[in-house]
Order: structure tokens, then C-alpha cells, then sequence
């Protein structure tokens, strides 16, 4: 299999490496976990149900309100905080409370991130390099898509600053 | 980012601890979106409940507040969003001391650091709007889209850490909405029919922004058959912030920056999605499984002295089953009282609450105090949050719902 390198816009944060969660879905901290329990709480989330803590989520695009600005910082405090947060689009608040909660932060790719990096993967994320790395995917409990063999997912918007 | 000599000397603590924080933090989020530079701002408004800031924000507002060079004061006016209780009815809802107390150092800190405790999200209604063209940082979703929206100033989503920077520091990084490229629209909805209600216009709004999607999406709607008061673009914002995490939108020739279509680049796109009746109420039947109501609450947005003035009539004369919760701003609730509203809504058996908002208010642990599940409200940005609270909402109108009060049923 070739190795899945994923190269982003925007990224901060600390190079970290650990298994994805993947969805086509949101993210809000107010909208979307039980933060007490570190997991997401949301019932129509398509992670329902699953730990986020020590795990690099890959999720479309961060929604909801301010609050996350506040609780990244918060779930850090108490060690109940993923490893990383990886998007295909960021809003600001989730790049704001990444800074004060020390979250490394990826977001801004020219193909849907949610499509190629397969759920379950260990993945590396380096801000440094602004690349998100596929390291084992033997774990992932869906296909990879290959972006190099047929069929590309279908490339999303991502209107970002600096792509309009 | 390019700074100034002003803002390097912030960075290099000339100004104090507390300004070489806030620019430090300020830089990180700047550099990750490019931003060429700062930008003054002439107002911040912080989100600031202490469900959201935990015993860390807690903390580490308490230690800028304590700042030893006591050099700690924003520059510029800055205000609050609703806190996590109304002191004076926390008992109704079940709140606990601790929350209490977290509260109490909250507001301390706050007021050590220069800020007003407004405690509100519809400032532009109750303290000052921004203008067209002004910068500013703005805290809550839904005053960030109407003050960018409706009066056309120029603001992103600014988490509480960053709007209180900018408190501190007096501007902000030029990027996103403080951009003229970005206030383009970008996505051209026809509105096919205009809402009647505000839980119709908070709907409409949901629908527009699901079909966004994200932040950088700037939907221009046509089609509405008339000028909606500000309760409505009230609840219209919120809820399509809430449910795109839309900053911007456009109504052609009514939003100031869209007097035509072409103004905001309309004319060069696409109709993308035509929007109707019935995908609002697609978005009503998502969340009405239930007939049961354990709670009516009419917030998020806090609610106007005119949408009060509304719940007061349709409350005379009735005697409520179900627990009914009216909640305001500290800047509204005065005027309710004098006018009467309070007393009507009292006196059927509600409650009006003044400074805080349902959700932002520990609501996980009010459902689990007071034994409440299904909840009906007005508000689409409502229903839109409770689902992960862990309640079964309901979007109703707001007759509908002071029905629901009195029958103990939706």
C-alpha cells in the first residue's frame, strides 16, 4: 500500500502521533460530547457513543457555538482531551481554543480528508510540516481511498482564507 | 504577522504580563489563518459561562486578574455574555453552590480584569450595535452573524480567550470577516417562502445553514417577501450559526451590504438551493417524536422586552402545569417588571429569569436535578444544542408552547 500523505494549510500545535477517528461530521464541544465522560454524546454524531480522549479525530468541518474556545482548555485540565483535531474546514473558535488549550490543530486539504484517512489508522499528525501521515492503517476498521489508484473522493470547497 | 512598535512592545511584556499573554495568543491564532496584521477594535464582548470555562478558565482568568504589575485592565469596552445563573433563581432550576461559587469567581476576576457584566447575547438590542464597517470582537455566534449581518459590522466567532484578548489589547487578527474578500456571498439560496414566526424564522435559519455547512460559507437568501423585525433576523442568525457555524449572510435588498445581489457578487452565482415551507417543517418534524413536555423554555437568544411582552399576554389569565422559564437580559428584565410582563408571566405560574441562557446555565445537571427530559421552546438554536444535553426538544411556536404550559402536552 502506498504511504497515505495528507498536506494541509493550516496547522499549530505539537507533532503527535495516535489512531483517527474518522467521520463526515462536525465537531463542537458544547454540541457534541459528554465532557465528564470524554466522549461523544450527540446522539445523530457518527462517533455516538465513542472516547475522543488520547485520539486524533478527522472530522469535516468544526460547528456550534463559542463555548469550545473555553472547553478545549477545560478537557485539558483534566487530561480528557484528543490528541488532535484535524479538519477539512475550521471556524475560528476551534483554532482559538487549540491555542489556549495547547490541541495540535490540521486543517484545510484540497481533498476531503474524511474520505482518505481510514477510521481506525494510526495516523501522524506534524504541524511543523503542516502533513498528516497514515502510519498503519492495519487497524482501520474501513478501506483507505487511494487517492493514486481510481477514483478520488469528491474534492469538497474548502474555503478557507487565502483560497477564494 | 506584521506588528507595530505598540504591539511589540506588547509582545515583549513592556506593556505588562497580561498584554504579552493576550498578543502572544493572538499571534498563534493569527499566523494559523495568515492574517497580515492586527486590526483595532473598538468593542469586545466575551463568552464567559463558567459551564464552559471549568475550574481552569476559572483560574486562569483569576490569574491575569491577579497580575502582579497590575497592569491588567482591558483598553476598550468590553462585555460579557450570559453567565451560568441568575443569582436569584438558581434554587428554581436546581443549581447547585458549587456553581454558584464558580460563578462568583468568575465575575470577580471579570471585574478585576475592566470588564462590564452586561451578561447578554442580544447587545445589539439592549447595549450598543455596532455599525457598518466597524471592527469589533464579539463573542456568541448569534450576535457575531447579526452585528456582521444585519448591521454590517465586521467581526469573527472570537472564543471567550480571544475576545478578552482583544479586550486587553485593543485589536485583533485582519482576517476572516474583517476582510472584504470574505464578505462575498457564496452561496445563493431562493427562499420560497417567508417565515410568519420567529420559531419559523429560527428554522428557516437552520436550514440555511445546514445547507452552508461551515464558516466560511456566505449564503445571500432572496425571495423573502418582506422586511423581518430584529427578533426575527434574531433568531434567523442564531439558529444558522448555530447549525452552520455561519458568521455572514445576506438577504438581497435588505441586509445593508447586499442593497442588490450584485453588491455581494450575487449575480455571478448559481441558485444553489431552492428553500420552502416544507423544508422547514422537515426541520420541525425532526424533533417532534414526543408529545410529552416536562419544561417550556423561551431562550437562546435571551429574549427582547417585545418578544417578553409576548409571553406576558399569552400568559393572562392562565395557570401553568408544566415549570414555563422566560429568560432575559439584566438589561431587558427591568423594564419587563415595570411594564408588567413579569408579573403576567409570574403569575401564571412561570419564572423570568434575567443574565444568564438555558443552555449555557449547566443544563446537563438541571435536567438531572429537576427530572426534565422533553423540553419545548421557540428557539431552533435551542433545540439545535439540548440533543447533546442529553434532552428531547421540541421546536414549537410560542403560542404553541405557553399552550404546552397550561394542557402539559405539545
Amino acid at each position: 500500500m502506498t504511504e497515505l500523505v495528507l498536506h494541509a494549510r493550516h496547522a499549530m500545535g505539537s507533532k503527535v502521533t495516535g489512531e483517527a477517528l474518522v467521520a463526515n461530521d462536525g465537531f463542537s464541544a458544547r454540541y457534541d460530547l459528554n465532557r465528564l465522560e470524554g466522549v461523544f454524546s450527540r446522539p445523530s454524531h457518527k462517533l455516538a457513543g465513542l472516547s475522543y480522549v488520547d485520539r486524533i479525530l478527522v472530522l469535516d468541518t468544526a460547528k456550534g457555538g463559542v463555548a469550545s474556545a473555553w472547553m478545549l482548555h477545560e478537557m485539558r485540565s483534566r487530561n480528557m482531551v484528543p490528541l488532535a483535531i484535524v479538519f477539512n474546514t475550521v471556524n475560528t473558535i476551534l483554532v482559538q481554543g487549540a491555542a489556549l488549550g495547547d490541541v495540535t490543530m490540521m486543517a484545510g486539504f484540497d481533498q476531503d480528508v474524511t474520505a482518505l484517512v481510514p477510521h481506525g489508522a494510526r495516523v501522524e499528525v506534524d504541524p511543523q510540516a503542516k502533513t498528516l501521515r497514515v502510519v498503519d492503517a492495519s487497524g482501520a476498521t474501513i478501506a483507505a481511498a487511494q487517492p493514486s489508484h481510481g477514483e478520488v473522493p469528491q474534492i469538497k470547497p474548502v474555503h478557507g482564507p487565502g483560497k477564494r | 504577522m506584521q506588528l507595530n512598535d505598540e504591539e511589540k512592545a506588547m509582545l515583549a511584556g513592556e506593556q505588562g504580563e497580561v498584554a504579552r499573554l493576550a498578543i502572544k495568543h493572538q499571534i498563534s491564532v493569527g499566523d494559523f489563518f495568515g492574517a497580515r496584521d492586527f486590526v483595532p477594535v473598538t468593542q469586545a464582548h466575551i463568552m464567559a459561562d463558567t459551564e464552559s470555562l471549568g475550574q481552569a478558565g476559572v483560574q486562569w482568568l483569576e490569574r491575569l486578574s491577579e497580575a502582579r504589575d497590575g497592569r491588567h485592565h482591558v483598553r476598550i469596552p468590553t462585555i460579557t455574555d450570559p453567565r451560568g445563573t441568575d443569582f436569584s433563581k438558581a434554587g428554581d432550576i436546581g443549581q447547585a453552590d458549587w456553581m454558584l461559587h464558580l460563578e462568583r469567581r468568575a465575575i470577580d476576576a471579570f471585574v478585576k480584569l475592566g470588564v462590564s457584566m452586561t451578561d447578554t447575547c442580544i447587545n445589539y438590542q439592549t447595549v450598543l450595535s455596532a455599525t457598518r464597517g466597524e471592527h469589533v470582537a464579539f463573542g456568541d455566534t448569534g450576535v457575531v452573524i447579526y452585528s456582521n449581518s444585519v448591521n454590517g459590522a465586521r467581526s469573527n466567532f472570537e472564543g471567550g480567550p480571544s475576545a478578552l484578548s482583544a479586550g486587553l489589547t485593543g485589536r485583533t487578527p485582519r482576517y476572516g470577516y474583517h476582510l472584504d474578500e470574505h464578505r462575498q456571498a457564496t452561496l445563493r439560496i431562493r427562499a420560497d417562502w417567508t417565515p410568519r414566526t420567529l420559531n419559523e424564522w429560527g428554522a428557516l435559519g437552520g436550514v440555511v445553514g445546514k445547507l452552508a455547512g461551515n464558516y466560511w460559507q456566505v449564503p445571500l437568501v432572496e425571495g423573502l417577501d418582506t422586511a423581518p423585525t430584529s427578533d426575527e433576523l434574531k433568531h434567523f442568525g442564531a439558529a444558522m450559526a448555530s447549525f452552520g457555524s455561519v458568521a455572514l449572510f445576506h438577504l438581497a435588498g435588505i441586509t445593508p451590504e447586499a442593497y442588490r445581489a450584485a453588491d455581494v457578487g450575487g449575480d455571478r452565482l448559481p441558485v444553489a438551493h431552492r428553500v420552502g415551507q416544507a423544508d422547514v417543517r422537515a426541520l420541525v418534524d425532526h424533533y417532534a417524536a414526543e408529545s410529552r413536555v416536562d419544561v417550556v423554555v423561551f431562550s437562546a437568544p435571551q429574549l427582547s422586552l417585545y418578544e417578553l411582552r409576548e409571553v406576558a399576554r399569552l400568559s393572562e389569565g392562565r395557570r401553568f402545569k408544566l415549570p414555563l422559564l422566560a429568560i432575559t437580559s439584566p438589561q431587558v428584565k427591568p423594564d419587563a417588571d415595570r411594564f408588567g410582563y413579569t408579573d403576567a408571566i409570574e403569575s401564571a405560574g412561570g419564572t423570568v429569569m434575567a443574565g444568564m441562557c438555558f443552555y449555557q446555565s449547566y443544563a446537563r445537571e438541571i435536567a438531572e436535578a429537576k427530572g426534565w427530559k422533553y423540553l419545548a421552546t421557540n428557539s431552533a438554536k435551542l433545540v439545535n444544542i439540548l440533543g447533546g444535553y442529553g434532552y428531547v426538544p421540541r421546536l414549537a411556536s410560542m403560542q404553541e408552547c405557553v399552550d404546552a404550559a397550561e394542557k402539559g402536552e405539545l
